[in-house]
This record gives C-alpha cells, structure tokens and sequence, in this order.
C-alpha cells in the first residue's frame, strides 16, 4: 500500500470514529474530583499552551478572577503576584480532555458539565459558559456568577441528571442543527430544547424550592448554555479519533488570544500554531475593532467536528449577529464541504436539501485548496476587565495546517 | 500499449473535466457535451514546497 | 400484500424531510404503501391503524427511525428497501450554485468522466495533466510553456495506462463531431486528421468540411510532439487510434517538419498502416517516398485535403469556383499598378501555421519572406515591431501575446499594426488570416475593418495602391457566421479566399507582376 492508500485509509477511520460519537451529559461535578490532573494550585485555560506573561489581556483578567474566586488572593494586584512568581500552574484545557469558551479557565472547585461519549466509553469537560469572567472581567459581579454555579446551579443540574440518568444529546444536536442553531454562537433551539428536559429533571429532584426555581430560571433564561454542552461532546467526539497513524485529520483547533493552535490526528499531541487572527465582527454599542483582542477560545472544537462555522449556511439567523448574507452562510458551508472529508449521516441541514454537514478537516485539503476553517465566534476586549464586546467571523491561519504538512511529510517520508 | 481507452475515447460520448479557461467549458456546453468547469487556484498557494508534498500525500 | 420495514436507530429527521422520502418509496413501481416515521408511540399507533405494523416496527423507540412498506412481492420490498441508504441522502433539490476548485472535486462530481481539458498556467500544467492521467483520465493540454522533459515524461506515463495526451500547446482536436479548444464545427465524415497544428487542423477540417466531406476526429498532437525529444509519442498512438477506427477510411498528419528520428520513426510507423495516410509536413526539404499509393506526401494543405478526399474514393471540385470569381482576372484587377517604389508584401496572421505556410509556398518559389517566426533562420527578422522588404508576421509569437489576448480572440494588436505597415511606403500587399470557430473572436473581420479601412484610405490619399488579400477559415455552421464575415470583407474591397494557400499563391503572383 502506497502511502497515498495509507492516508486515505486512516482517515476514513479517523472521521468514521467522529461520526460514531454518541455523547451523553452525564453529571456535573467539581473539576478536582473528575478532571484527570487537576490538582493543588492549577488553571486550566483555553488554547495551546502559553506561559502568563505571554498571555493576553482578556485571558489574564479571567485567570485573576478565577484565582481570586479559589481564595487564593484577595485582590487583583496579590493574585498577579501569585501569577508572576509561577506559584499557579497553568495548562492547556485539551491537555486534560477539557475545553472552555473564550478564556476558557477551570480551577479546582469550578462545576463543569461531563459528557460521555458512549460509542468510546471517554469522556470530556467544559466549563460554564457565561458572559463576564470568561471574556477577562474579575470584578465582584462576575465573580458573584462563578459562585452561583458552585453553589447552586451546578449541585442542582448534578442532582437532575443522576435523577434521570443522563441526558442524550445527539437528539438535541440533531433537531437543533434543523431549527437553525449552529451550536457555537446560536444555541436558542438547543438550550430551549435542553431546559426543556431539565425542566422535567429538576423537578423530579426533590432539592429544596429556592435552589429548583433559581435554577430554573437560570436555563430558562440562558440561550447560550447548550454551548457547554456542544463543546463537551464535540471534544468527547473528537477526542478518540486521536493518533491514528497516517490521518491527516484535525482533531483539535482552539485559541488562546495569542496563538492559534490545531492538532492533527497523524502527528500525536504535538501542537501547530499561528498568531490568533483577529475577528471581522460587529460589536455592542460602545466598542469596536479597536477594542479588540484576538480570536480566544476552545469552542472552535465545534468546527472541529461539524458545526459552528461549517454549518452557517443552515443558521442564516446568526447572521445578522456576526453579519452576512444568507447566500454567503451557504457559500461558506459550500466552501467547508471542500476541505473535510465526509458528510454527518444524522446531523443533516434542511437548507442543503437535507445533506449532512460537513465533517473531519483534512490539513491536505486545507493546504491544496487555500480554504482555511470558517468560525463564527464572540469576542473579547483586548484588555482585562470587560465582559462580551461582540461577535464575528474568522479564519484558521493557514499557517497552522502548512506547519502540519511539513512536519506530517517528515515524519511519514 | 493497450489500445482499448483510446479506441473508447473516439467511440464513447465524451465526459470532459475543464480545468482553467471557462470559454472551453462553454463551447463543449454548447455542444451538448457533458461538461463539468473547475475555476482552478494554484494549489498551496503555489508554494513549490507544499505543492511536491501535496503531491506525495494526495 | 407482504409487508418490509427497516428500524434505523438512533437516528433523527425532520418530519418534513421523512414526507418527501415517502413520496419517492411510494412512487416506487411495485411499492402500494409505505409509511416513514420516527418510532414515537403515537407513530407506531398510527402504523397499527394502516395496518403497517409488524413485531419489529412495535420495538423501536422514539430515536429510532421506522420505514415500512407494502409492495407486490417479498423480492420488491427487499429491492426497495436496500436502497434506503440513497432516499435518505438528501442534498437533491437544492438550487446551490457549485464551485469547484480542484481537480479531484472535479471528478468527485462526476466520477464517470473520461477527459481532463487543462488550460492552466504553464508552470503548474504538467502537474495537473499527471493527476488526471493517473485518475484514468485522457488529456487535452492547451497550457504551453511546460518544459520538454515534463511533456516526455507525461507521455510516457500516459504510454503505460493506456491514455492520450493530446498537447501541451495543443490548441484544436475535434473527437467524435465535438471540437475541444478552439475548433470548428465541421461534419463528421470519414476523414481522420492529427498533428501539432491546432489553426492548420482548422484549416484542414474547414477544408473538408467545406467541400461536402467530413471528419471523423482530428487529434491535436501538441506543438512539440514531433520533435526528437519527444519522439511523436502522440502523433504514433493517435494514428493507431484512427487506423483501427471503423469510421476512418484515410489519415491525414498536418504539421512542421519533425525531428530527423521521429520522421522515421513516423515513416516506418505509417507504412504498418492499413489506411492512406496523406502527410503535409510543411517546408520539409527532403524528399519522402511516394512508391506507395497508400502514402501521399503533400506541400500544402490544400494538397492534403484534395488527396485525402481522392483517398476516400471522392473528388474535389477545381478551387476557382469554390471562391466565385475567376483568379486570372482578380490578379490583374489587383495587380494594375504595382510600381517600382511600393512593392512590398506585408502578412499579419493570427494563424502561425498560415505564417509558415505562406514562407513555403514563397520559398519554393525562390522568394524568401522574412519573418519573425522564419522557415530557416537566414530569415529571421531583426526585430518582430519592424518589417523591411517581403515580410510576415507571426502575431500570435509568445513576443506579441505577454500579457495580451491571442490575436485569434482579440484583434486590436493586429489593428494597430496594419495601421503601422500602411504608413510603411513600401506596403503594396497585405495579407491578413481570419479565423471562425468556438473561442474566437465573435467578430474577427469587424474587428480589423476599422483599421483595414483606413489603411486604404491613407495609401490612396497618397497616390499609392494598396492590396488586401485575406483568407477565411471557418464553416457555415460556425457561431461567426461564416458568409457575413466574407461579404464584410469584400464589400471593404478586400479579396477573400477560403484558404491560406490560395491565399498567399496569389501574393505570390501578384508580386511576380513587378
């Protein structure tokens, strides 16, 4: 077999094993009791790995808040101190089967949402998503909704989902991507569908009536809180279609607002990295594109296995929030088709005529084609200290792919 | 060398691939032959580099 | 009636999407009901009540997708059902607007197609060419500028598998009645050509066309084909094809004199042949062998199509007619005034094969034409911008087209050099080459008019006399609309002729009047 043959091959395993991802929200706990290696004085953060100093502003407010949140500093200043002495360690989310959005940063007593992939038996974490400490702001009130989540939103969604099991969600995927949701920035359908359930769940949980309502209403209210879930699956997809020898296949791409970063399935856990572009967006009144950092997060594991930037052209709502036209939200799908190597059986798009999304990113493609991932996605001030600024779209740098198929054609020659 | 795909080539209905100038598409279009138009981009960029080891892995 | 289903678990559809799939099962011939659904309990009631139910359809669940079926026997609801897979693809319907930017998604699309037609850049052709031959497909390769050795080694792989690589620089084939590149429509008739010269293919296949004959393919062989490098491996693959092809009763090879080996090797190929084969090397020197009736070599192509239609057992009608006025007379008409101060002869030809054949039918007649493209290379023009004396010009030269459009699609090169030669006072004789077909110019003759027009003009007003001699190569059924373009020309006083050799010979004897 030539090595053409060999290529070929792997990846149709690689992108068969995403296919197959059966994932399941099982629980919520505290990061220390289920994220391998977390332990003592450690944040995890979105993106490749990047060491404090090099770290972005909006990422750096996000570390402060969540170490002022662990107790280990009062203030802003102390905790910066902490930082700058290399007391805390800092890691990748993916290097510990995680992902986060924006700043993506999970400490010891932070909840996160568990999804198993039953086809596999591996399983992944996301954090919560909100929209304040996440995007670099550490003052009280975003704080306030790290604590709510520790102490109230989380223990009750841990209770509603050992009450009934466990929650599927390919079906929730799959209903949603056909009700226009794309599962990175527009999750109205899935969250809708998803309280929906827990609505049920919490119900039946019998905890106290302040902590059901509450939380009730935080689902009910949240039109972005699928996005955990998508996340946590989508790395619980991807995750076993790692180091397949000769696959060209992206299994990770994140960012940490300083770099870029992919992972391909044929070339182990080695990361691949360009300078984070910047977003072409529109913002919320009082910001622009001066104000911006650059592309920050791990929720570009949803383009990784389908979604997200791949699947606008069924999502031409989230248009008028990252701007566009209908025709180019189809273009762009169009355009992914060109770069992946197959199409989902069940996650399908009625604007396609039904035609499954596109699936599994081949570096090869990328390169031959000039065709770099489309994601949809928010953004972040530059600096530390600001909520949300807005939303928009941006590419993978080629960079990235062009460094994978160097080092892929060494290592296989 | 077989002759058998030329001899087919003068005898079976043509089923063309156009890679570069879209009027050869059309002409073969206006004669009712099967045509599909590729607007064809150098691949890599047109890096050299690239190109040879696209040419090994694809 | 017996009864099929299939549970596909864990899957979801759109209830819409499920409608429209039971609409195609039940179109099915053999198919008198069947019902899509998810395994909901209202669902499996509802197939109950259809009397669509069986044990099976009743355990699957809500995430599971029902499709049961009543067709004519138990054969057909198998046959119907394994095509599931098909029904449930989607993606049909969609009015999407595809592009496509690589070869491979090319032949994704369309798995069953057979030639590759590349016009890429040069420095990337021979790459492209090389994929597609390994995808089992022929070429047709119109990218020039792609090395010698690349050109040896794609025809030697193309060799191995069996394929035909018809270029690079091939700018004409005509397969089957269909014309790749630029080609005319020409009847299909028993009459089979090949060579390295796309506009004398043209020419050739008008030729027969025009007298009431037809081809049955004319293979474009690429411009390089028959040099020794390249040993004609095209060339000798495309005269097996049309020596084994039933609908070929003679081969005709238009082209350049070959390398010295491959003319022998083409030689020793064409005595095998068991069809006549009619060759035109045009301004070959040497002597080839006419022992054998089989073998006709040619000085003109006008030569080649007159022997070719005698080889198929028909006859050409003598070519006065075929233009509608008598030569004799037309030559003196024209040639009254040839005086000793303007006497010079100036072609300007978008063809490069016309260009060379002119030279030839000059040179044996011991006038020798200088040129930019020369016969030999004491011929040589010292600069392509400027003539002197007897000269001719190759427009579509790679000098003239850098950056600009081939003379054979744009006229405005050509334009503003007529104007420039009528300025010359040496300018007796134009002579100019018009070219109908698919991807020419929509209106060759239209384009030149202006500047055919006022050369004339600014001669005349200088007391002088001014010649403008043309050939045409086209059909009627050409999109140019082939008498249109010649009646344009005429009324502009300009003589046309349906041949490039016709053409020049009356050059030649208009200026033999001085």
């Amino acid at each position: 077999m030539d090595i053409k043959q060999k290529i070929d091959q792997a990846n149709e395993m690689a992108v068969k094993r995403m296919i197959e991802g059966d994932p399941v929200l099982v629980d919520v706990a505290p990061a220390s009791e289920v994220i391998p290696g977390m332990q003592g004085k450690m944040i995890t953060h979105s993106g490749p790995p990047i060491e404090w100093k090099r770290m972005c502003g909006a990422q750096r407010g996000a570390i402060i808040g969540q170490v002022i949140y662990e107790g280990w500093a009062d203030n802003p200043e102390a905790a910066v101190e902490l930082l700058e002495k290399g007391e805390i360690k800092l890691e990748p989310n993916h290097h510990h089967a995680t992902v986060g959005p924006m700043a993506g940063t999970i400490s010891p007593t932070s909840p996160v949402w568990i999804v198993e992939n039953r086809a596999f038996g591996n399983r992944a974490y996301c954090r919560q998503v909100e929209g304040s400490q996440q995007f670099g702001d550490f003052h009280e009130e975003a704080l306030a909704g790290l604590r709510k989540w520790r102490d109230i939103w989380g223990p009750t969604f841990h209770k509603a989902l050992k009450t009934i099991g466990g929650l599927e969600l390919k079906p929730i995927i799959t209903k949603a991507l056909q009700m226009g949701d794309e599962l990175h920035n527009r999750h109205s359908a899935s969250s809708s569908l998803f309280a929906n359930e827990m609505a049920n769940a919490i119900a039946r949980t019998e905890l106290p009536r302040e902590d059901m309502l509450a939380t009730l209403g935080y689902v009910t209210h949240h039109e972005l809180i699928f996005l955990g879930h998508a996340m946590a699956a989508g790395k619980a997809i991807a995750d076993p279609a790692r180091d397949i020898e000769y696959s060209t296949m992206v299994t990770a791409m994140c960012r940490n607002g300083t770099e870029f970063g992919i992972r391909v399935s044929g070339l182990g856990d080695e990361w691949f990295t360009a300078q984070s572009p910047l977003v072409d967006g529109l913002y919320v009144p009082g910001y622009s594109a001066s104000d911006a950092g650059f592309d920050m997060g791990d929720s570009a594991i949803t383009e990784t296995v389908g979604w997200g930037g791949f699947v606008l052209g069924g999502a031409a709502a989230i248009l008028s929030l990252v701007g566009g036209t209908p025709e180019q939200a189809l273009a762009y799908t169009r355009e992914m088709r060109t770069i992946t190597l197959a199409e989902h059986p069940t996650y399908r798009m009625p604007a396609f005529g039904f035609a499954g999304t596109p699936i599994g990113i081949d570096i090869r493609k990328v390169v031959q084609t000039g065709s770099t991932p489309i994601i949809d996605t928010a953004i972040a001030h530059k600096d530390p200290g600001y909520p949300k600024i807005g939303a928009g779209l941006v590419r993978a740098p080629m960079d990235c792919f062009k460094k994978a198929l160097i080092a892929f054609s060494k290592k296989y020659q | 060398m077989s002759m058998e795909k030329v001899d087919e080539l003068l005898t079976k209905p043509l089923v063309v691939i156009n890679l570069g100038l879209s009027g050869f598409a059309d002409s073969l279009e206006a004669q009712e032959v099967e045509v599909i138009q590729v607007d064809w981009v150098p691949p890599a960029g047109g890096d050299s580099e690239l190109m040879d080891i696209l040419d090994k892995l694809m | 009636m017996p009864l099929g289903f299939r549970i596909l678990n864990n899957q979801y559809f759109d209830s819409v999407f499920l409608m429209r799939v039971n609409k195609r099962l039940s179109e099915e011939p053999g198919v008198q009901d069947s019902a899509v659904l998810m395994g909901s309990e209202g669902n499996k009631k509802l197939l109950v009540e259809l009397d669509l139910s069986a044990p099976g359809v009743q355990q699957a669940n809500a995430n599971d997708l029902i499709v049961v079926l009543r067709a004519d026997s138990e054969e057909r609801c198998a046959e119907v059902l394994a095509r599931l897979p098909d029904y449930l693809k989607g993606g049909g319907g969609e009015d999407v607007e595809r592009r496509f930017r690589t070869l491979e998604a090319g032949i994704q699309e369309k798995p069953a197609a057979n030639l590759a037609v590349i016009s890429v850049p040069g420095e990337f052709a021979a790459r492209e060419a090389r994929k597609a031959l390994e995808k089992g497909l022929h070429v047709f390769l119109f990218s020039d500028n792609v090395s010698i050795k690349d050109e040896k080694a794609l025809k030697d792989y193309a060799s191995t598998q069996g394929l035909l690589v018809m270029g690079p620089d091939c700018g004409t084939s005509l397969i089957g009645g269909v014309g790749i590149g630029f080609a005319n429509a020409v009847r299909k008739g028993l009459i089979g050509a090949l060579g390295p010269s796309g506009t004398g293919l043209q020419e050739f296949t008008c030729q027969v066309h025009n007298a009431g004959f037809g081809i049955s393919h004319a293979i474009g062989t690429g411009s390089h084909d028959l040099s020794d490098q390249v040993g004609g491996i095209t060339t000798l693959t495309g005269l097996d094809a049309l020596d084994r092809d039933p609908g070929t009763e003679a081969i005709a090879i238009i082209s350049k004199p070959p390398g010295t080996r491959t003319l022998e090797t083409v030689m020793d190929r064409i005595k095998t042949c068991h069809k006549p084969v009619i060759a035109c090397f045009l301004g070959l020197q040497t002597e080839l062998p006419n022992t054998n009736k089989a073998f006709i070599p040619c000085d003109t192509i006008d030569a080649a199509v007159k022997a070719s239609i005698h080889a198929i057992g028909g006859d050409l009608t003598t070519t006065s007619s075929v233009e509608g006025f008598d030569n004799k007379d037309m030559l003196s008409q024209e040639g009254a005034g040839i005086s000793t101060v303007n006497k010079s002869l100036r072609g300007l030809f978008a063809g490069g094969t016309f260009c060379y054949q002119t030279q030839d039918i000059f040179r044996r007649n011991g006038i020798s034409l200088k040129s930019n493209a020369p016969l030999q290379k004491d011929q040589m023009l010292e600069h392509p911008d400027h003539c002197s004396g007897h000269c001719v010009i190759d427009m579509g030269d790679d000098y003239f087209t850098q950056g600009r459009p081939h003379p054979m699609i744009d006229g405005t090169e050509r334009a503003k050099r007529i104007l420039q030669e009528a300025r010359d006072p040496e300018l007796r004789v134009l002579l100019l080459d018009f070219i109908l077909g698919y991807n020419a110019s929509r209106d060759p003759v239209g384009e030149l008019a202006g500047a055919i027009h006022d050369a004339q003009d600014w001669v005349q007003q200088r007391g002088r006399r001014l010649s403008v001699i043309a050939s045409i190569c086209g059909t009627e059924d050409d999109p140019q609309e082939l008498k249109l373009q010649e009646r344009m020309l005429t009324e502009l006083g300009v003589v046309v002729f349906r041949s490039n050799a016709r053409a020049a010979q009356f050059c030649l004897d208009l200026i033999r009047q001085v």
